[in-house]
């Protein structure tokens, strides 16, 4: 089994989105977010916009919370990495940040190249202090992704929702 | 990029000159860390927000409160070598193009608390050159009273977003701590803001 078999998560993320009033949306993209994106790009409500790097994701984050709107970060496991070294922001000012990662390199992954982060990523995140809410299976992705968001604003930390690769489908080349 | 022969000003006082007679509207992103001691010995105010670590932040951190606070006026106030661990949020500030952003970069080619080692800035990087490749449309090159009066005017009405490239020497004023505890800091910046309530949300 290599491909999601239910893929309604990917139209139902964007009204998690709303629910959480979430009015910012910024992205490294993935195919995984692909609907997502677009959806919230077509959204006059929300501003949203693409990154160079996972690692200004943080800091716009928390710019943002600092004048009053909820964030939402987009990525891809690959670079998750990339924003470690910025976590400090999110610890020392006591501000939410909320991420969703789609998963590479566990279920099925057919591009070795992603596995050595893919695999690492939940444990770096671990040992950085940041709460992690995986959703193994579709079924997972929207409960597990808005009671992730309402953690990370509730409790103002910074929390990942991790949307398996057996749920995004593996891909097949 | 370094060239011995121009005219650069002192930090501090260049960066006090900017701030004077400063808009309530305006609100401070500064990064480490010597332009946080000079933002700091401008006034204190709860409206300006340091970030004591998190090295590359600063620029982000002043895009997602211009994109949130669009009737204020923002500043990223950052050094050249800040500025580099980050360079890649000048294209994504290109992208976004917030009118009310301006990032005023402290540019003394060096790495100045960590013992003043030469910087990129001060060899081969044109800060001011990255962002006009990064799509900022206004760029201005300081070096002069005149050059910050033009900034300061620029800051408060655009257009915008800016870059403002001061070329400041490798003198190191006294540190200013402020207060240390960032959470105090957020918590006190977004009440100043966005009011009492904010805090209860």
């Amino acid at each position: 089994m290599v491909e999601a078999t239910n893929a309604d998560w990917k139209d139902q993320l964007y009204d998690s989105i709303k629910a959480l009033n979430i009015t910012q949306v910024v992205y490294v993209p993935d195919a995984g977010h692909a609907k997502l994106i677009d959806r919230c790009l077509a959204d006059p409500e929300i501003d949203c916009f693409p990154l160079v790097n996972e690692f200004e994701s943080v800091g716009i984050c928390v710019g943002a919370w600092a004048g009053g709107r909820r964030s939402c970060a987009l990525m891809q496991s690959s670079g998750v990495g990339n924003l470690v070294n910025a976590l400090g922001l999110v610890h020392s000012v006591g501000a939410p940040f909320f991420a969703i990662a789609t998963m590479r390199g566990e279920w099925g992954e057919f591009n070795g190249w992603q596995t050595p982060m893919g695999q690492a990523i939940p444990k770096i995140l671990d040992a950085a202090n940041v709460v992690v809410n995986r959703a193994e299976t579709s079924a997972d992705v929207i409960p597990v992704t808005e009671a992730s968001g309402r953690l990370a604003f509730n409790s103002y930390l910074p929390v990942f929702s991790l949307i398996s690769q057996r749920a995004t489908g593996a891909k097949v080349f | 990029m370094a060239n011995e022969t121009q005219n650069r000003l002192e930090r501090r006082g260049a960066v006090h000159r900017l701030l004077q007679d400063r808009d309530p509207n305006l609100l401070i992103v500064a990064g480490l860390g010597s332009a946080i001691w000079d933002a700091e010995t401008a006034g204190e105010t709860p409206l300006n927000l340091y970030l004591l670590g998190a090295m590359g932040c600063a620029v982000s951190t002043a895009l997602g409160l211009a994109t949130a606070q669009p009737e204020k006026r923002v500043i990223a106030l950052v050094g050249d070598a800040e500025l580099g661990m980050g360079l890649y949020a000048l294209a994504t500030v290109g992208w976004r193009k917030p009118e009310n952003l301006t990032i005023v970069c402290l540019d003394n080619g060096r790495f100045g608390e960590t013992g003043g080692q030469v910087s990129h800035s001060g060899v081969n990087l044109d800060l001011a050159g990255v962002a006009t490749a990064a799509g900022i449309p206004t760029i201005r090159r300081v070096n002069d009273d005149a050059g910050v009066d033009e900034l300061r005017s620029i800051i408060m009405d655009g257009p915008g977003p800016a870059f403002g490239l001061v070329e400041i020497t490798a003198d190191m004023p006294p540190v200013a701590m402020p207060i240390r505890n960032g959470a105090i800091a957020l918590a006190r910046f977004r009440e100043a803001l966005l009011g009492h309530d904010a805090l209860k949300e």
